[in-house]
């Protein structure tokens, strides 16, 4: 035995100490300390979000109107960036280096760590560069996007469009992250919770160069993406395509109902575009020129822009003064050119005088109405104009006017009807004297209704006396189709009759003879809308066939002149078009005439603009 | 038959089934660790797994010849197996294959093997040759000459080699030394050294003074219980401290007057050094010269530091932490403690790795082979890894202390001290805890040379073991 035998301890004693305090860290590593758990997963899992083809949009007819095609967005995981070859990255995408090094800051700054998209919607040959080189660039990846793609090259105002959801967005529902695309308009906006789909999950594994080497546990954890759901609008694309030929060089909105089901046959703003510029790389660019346009292409002009009616309100007129007992179809009234009331004077046209009800709508005599709505509100069973008025305007109301109709559109506007209020401020006085708002006899004045609105007077007449929310998309489910009532107007069907009647006679041997087709029996009323800035626009609704009507339908072209010079022509096309399927050759010439006329281009270069409602 | 029979009597067999399960649980990790889809077979020589199981194979029959080798050939033909294996260091200097920068491997028809790596078994051979002569006194400087000729001839011309680490495997002599009656102030100083170059690095000056200063005060009570003198002790060293202070508070503290507070520290202890003189009081000077030189040995090290390799550098900077940058130098140790730490209490399961599968750790069939055990068997399966090392190094001390022969018992513990050094160090980097020195884990790290040199290390010492009873000292 050696003396140093006690070292024996002491040697294996530092031996334990040692590897106690590696059993110490190793439990402080592995037991104590989750992070290295997240910073392993951040490692060798990648998230790929599966994105859900948006639905589909079909016609009436279930003719395809809006569909998708792949894209590919360049994704970027900063903290795992090494450097790259930024050259040939900039030469595949033919992008400048400027513009990565921007957005790949812009990428930084969200996160580090999560993925966000650095070059978006990237075409099939650049992808296919692309993917053979992905390997050398640590950090990148390519996820597979749809685009919107557009079988029709118009009705952009329908569909809308879709594009980046943005911060605002993102802090209200939790469901978007920067980069997913949003309805921003129209349909896809409206029906975004539809369209969309649900977004998936997949969770790969990848090793230390990024590359995927299969799924984490056989894809047990992932969240398959849900396909969008598919609307199928109302909308007959072919009659659509051929009101946007007529309404070709020319201003306005067009909007035709079923009457029997609120279904919207045409919804037409003129000048529209091609959806398909608002779609991939472009579209910043194309928007801005579409905003710049003069004639502002992005205003949607049959559920956004407000007119004032013109004589097609002289309908309402009508049925208010039957319904309020104040005349009979048989009253008669005076009118030489025009009339004086009480030191106005109301101009009017050349016509046989005096004239009945019928005659009054025959002819669009201007005098005619003024008496009516004078009788209206100097009725006895009232207290006072004022009151008279409210009575008046409750009845034009359930017109559907001076309110939103249509649940389809985000951008509808309420359209205005004067109140008693606004007219106390104008006038100054609680005491109004008929004369003062007379003008609103023959829709002029403060009116101002959408071109929706417009159609759905004319659907109420069809109908005799009652209409079904307008709608343009067929409805998918339960609480959608609640949206979808019947309003019944307080006015007798036996009133709708007569002024049905007198729209009758109008096409067949008043203003709007042009709108006449062979064995349809068309009732319609043109208007022409006095416009201070320009040349005077010209309105036209009808509905046909008289008993049973199929279609009701309004024109409404800015600058148009006089409502027998377009509107009429163009709604009697669209409506033999759509119930006989051709134009009879009899208006071959006619048809001409509409598709060559050019109101835009000879017109000086002031904007013309609508007016807006925000009242 | 008789010789047969008593080696099977007498071999320790606990130590073999030890070795056994280790040597298993490390082809099990490398398996798990190389495991892709495509070769799942465990068997397929094509992939690691596959060639660990042939080197495992030649071990076998490796122990099977050193267990049948009389145990005297040992120790007669220690300094001949030495210089064989001198030779092999040098002539893998000039005819060897550089591999990741180190010259240190021979390629033999697609099979390479380090020569350091049997080098290890044949110094031990040849210390425990020198150091069980008779008239060996550890503490005489002959003896310590002899013994410091053995260990530095393979440790320089591996360290020419450009393969530090493997060098400084051979400081684990130094425990074994200690064993032999070193005395325990030298290793200390090693530790003493080792610490002062950790706090170097990681401390300013003034820091590291004070540290030294209450150091040597604590050496010095440990050899002189002296009352009168502890007072005088702790007086003057009061007196430096509270002069610092001063400086301190005089300037402004930055990098630029550090040197300022060195130069005045020095100048108290030149006054304190005539007062002493006058007085007579030799034991302040002891104190003053202790801190002196590790105020010397600490210029050195921030001096050393400057000419080490770069890669060293971050090497040691990242295991003090000094530079935090987990994608640069330190990634490999960053990225080790993410697969060790993901594996939790229980880890993740066999094959179920995914840090150590997709490559997020480097080397992970060899130096990093700890990362697979502890991201697939969790704190418990490596628990027990380091247990069952800790349990067999104890065993190689115990055996080695039965001994009746100093060569056996040199030798044993010469082997304990190796494997100790190779797992912590090893497991070390792994978990943060060691600098990043590119040494195997025994029986886990891929590679035949290392469980071949392990194999004969550890088999031999089995042999000198079982013919324990038939020597005398």
């Amino acid at each position: 035995m050696n003396k140093f035998t006690h070292r024996k301890a002491v040697v294996s004693g530092l031996m334990i100490f040692v590897f106690v305090i590696y059993i110490l860290q190793l439990f402080n590593l592995q037991v104590l300390d989750g992070s290295y758990k997240l910073l392993a997963i951040n490692n060798s899992q990648r998230i790929e979000t599966q994105f859900p083809a948006r639905g589909l949009i079909y016609d009436r007819h279930n003719k395809l109107l809006v569909y998708n095609q792949a894209a590919y967005d360049l994704m970027v995981i900063p903290r795992q960036i090494k450097a790259f070859d930024t050259t040939e990255l900039t030469s595949i995408l033919g992008i400048t280096p400027e513009f990565l090094k921007r957005n790949l800051d812009k990428c930084k700054k969200y996160s580090r760590y999560k993925a966000s998209v650095l070059v978006s919607q990237i075409t099939d040959s650049k992808y296919a560069r692309l993917q053979e080189k992905l390997y050398k660039y640590s950090g990148f990846f390519i996820q597979t996007r749809t685009l919107r793609k557009y079988n029709v090259a118009h009705s952009a105002d329908v569909f809308g469009y879709v594009g980046e959801v943005s911060q605002s967005q993102i802090d209200k529902d939790s469901t978007y992250t920067a980069g997913d695309y949003i309805g921003i308009n129209g349909l896809e906006k409206s029906y975004e919770n539809i369209l969309r789909g649900k977004k998936g999950e997949k969770i790969l594994l990848v090793d230390n160069h990024n590359r995927v080497m299969g799924s984490y546990k056989n894809g047990e954890h992932d969240i398959p993406a849900v396909v969008g759901g598919n609307l199928t609008t109302t909308l007959d694309i072919e009659l659509q395509e051929y009101a946007y030929q007529l309404m070709q060089n020319k201003k306005g909105g067009i909007i035709a109902i079923e009457p029997a089901t609120g279904e919207i046959l045409l919804k037409v703003s003129s000048p529209g575009y091609d959806p398909q510029l608002l779609v991939g790389l472009e579209r910043g660019e194309n928007y801005r020129t579409l905003q710049q346009n003069p004639h502002l292409p992005l205003f949607d002009r049959t559920v956004t822009a407000t007119y004032p009616p013109g004589s097609i309100f002289k309908t309402i007129q009508g049925l208010i003064g039957l319904q309020e007992k104040v005349i009979t179809p048989a009253t008669m009234y005076e009118c030489h050119y025009g009339n004086s009331f009480n030191g106005q004077f109301m101009k009017c046209h050349g016509h046989d005088s005096p004239l009945d009800l019928k005659g009054g709508i025959q002819n669009s005599c201007n005098p005619y109405f003024v008496n009516v709505f004078r009788k209206v509100l100097e009725n006895n069973k009232y207290s006072n104009v004022r009151e008279a008025y409210g009575k008046w305007r409750d009845y034009v109301l359930e017109f559907g006017l001076g309110q939103c109709i249509c649940p389809d559109f985000m951008n509808e506007s309420s359209g205005s009807i004067p109140t008693q209020e606004y007219y106390d401020k104008v006038l100054r006085t609680q005491n109004w004297f008929y004369t003062y708002i007379m003008s609103l006899s023959i829709g002029q004045g403060e009116l101002l209704i959408t071109p929706l609105q417009m159609a759905n007077i004319v659907t109420c007449i069809a109908n005799r006396g009652y209409y079904i929310t307008p709608h343009i998309v067929r409805p998918t489910d339960e609480k959608h189709k609640e949206q979808i009532q019947r309003h019944n107007l307080s006015i007798s069907k036996a009133h709708f009759d007569i002024i049905a009647d007198a729209m009758e006679e109008a096409v067949k041997k008043g203003t709007a003879r042009i709108a006449a087709c062979d064995s349809i029996s068309v009732c319609g009323k043109t208007g022409t809308i006095q416009n201070p800035s320009g040349l005077d626009h010209s309105a036209f609704f009808a509905f046909a066939p008289k008993e049973n009507p199929r279609i009701a339908i309004l024109v409404y072209v800015e600058n148009g002149k006089w409502g027998a010079s377009y509107g009429a022509p163009i709604a009697g096309l669209l409506i033999e078009k759509y119930l006989k399927g051709k134009i009879s050759p009899r208006k071959k010439g006619l048809e001409k005439r509409m598709l060559e006329s050019n109101l835009i281009t000879p017109q000086p270069p002031e904007k013309q603009q609508p007016q807006e409602s925000e009242i | 038959m008789r010789r047969q029979n008593e080696l099977i009597k007498n071999i320790d067999w606990l130590s073999i089934f030890l070795y056994l399960v280790l040597v298993f649980m490390g082809w099990l990790n490398i398996y798990a660790a190389v495991y892709n889809d495509n070769h799942s077979s465990i068997l397929d020589i094509t992939q690691k797994y596959g060639k660990q199981l042939i080197w495992i194979g030649a071990s076998g029959i490796l122990c099977f010849f050193i267990l049948l080798t009389d145990s005297k050939f040992f120790t007669a033909f220690s300094f001949i197996l030495y210089g064989l294996t001198i030779g092999l260091l040098v002539s893998v200097l000039v005819f060897g294959k550089e591999v990741h920068g180190a010259r240190s491997w021979f390629e033999l028809g697609g099979i390479r093997i380090q020569p350091a790596e049997f080098a290890k078994f044949a110094t031990a051979l040849a210390i425990a040759n020198i150091m069980s002569r008779h008239g060996f006194k550890m503490m005489r400087f002959t003896s310590l000459f002899q013994v410091g000729i053995i260990l530095l001839i393979p440790m320089s011309l591996i360290i020419l080699q450009n393969d530090t680490g493997s060098a400084l495997v051979y400081s684990s002599f130094l425990l074994v030394m200690y064993r032999e009656g070193l005395h325990g102030s030298i290793l200390l100083l090693v530790f003493i050294i080792v610490a002062l170059f950790i706090f170097t690095l990681l401390y300013s000056s003034l820091t590291v003074l004070i540290i030294i200063i209450f150091s040597t005060l604590i050496a010095f009570l440990y050899y002189r219980q002296n009352k009168q003198e502890l007072y005088q002790v702790v007086g003057f060293l009061g007196c430096c401290i509270l002069f610092l202070l001063f400086i301190r508070w005089l300037f402004v503290w930055n990098i630029l007057n550090e040197r300022i507070v060195l130069y005045s520290y020095l100048a108290t202890n030149l006054v304190g050094i005539y007062y002493i003189y006058k007085r007579k009081m030799q034991h302040i000077l002891l104190v003053i010269l202790a801190s002196w030189l590790c105020i010397g040995a600490s210029i050195t090290v921030d001096y050393a530091f400057d000419k080490l390799q770069p890669h060293q550098k971050d090497r040691i900077n990242n295991l003090l932490g000094i530079k935090n940058d987990p994608t640069g130098a330190g990634y490999n140790v960053n990225q080790s403690k993410i697969a060790i730490g993901s594996g939790g209490f229980s880890g993740k399961g066999f094959l179920q790795g995914t840090q150590t599968k997709f490559n997020f750790v480097p080397e992970q069939s060899t130096d990093f082979i700890f990362c697979t055990v502890g991201e697939e068997w969790g704190f418990v399966g490596s628990t027990v890894v380091i247990l069952l090392f800790l349990a067999f190094i104890l065993r190689l001390i115990t055996l080695a202390e039965r001994q009746r022969s100093d060569f056996s018992r040199i030798y044993g513990y010469s082997v304990a001290c190796i494997l100790f050094f190779h797992v912590i160090i090893n497991i070390g980097m792994t978990i943060g805890l060691a600098p990043v020195i590119g040494i195997p884990l025994p029986f886990f790290s891929y590679g035949g040379s290392s469980l071949w040199a392990f194999t004969i290390l550890i088999f031999i010492f089995l042999r000198l073991d079982a013919n324990r009873l038939q020597v005398f000292s």
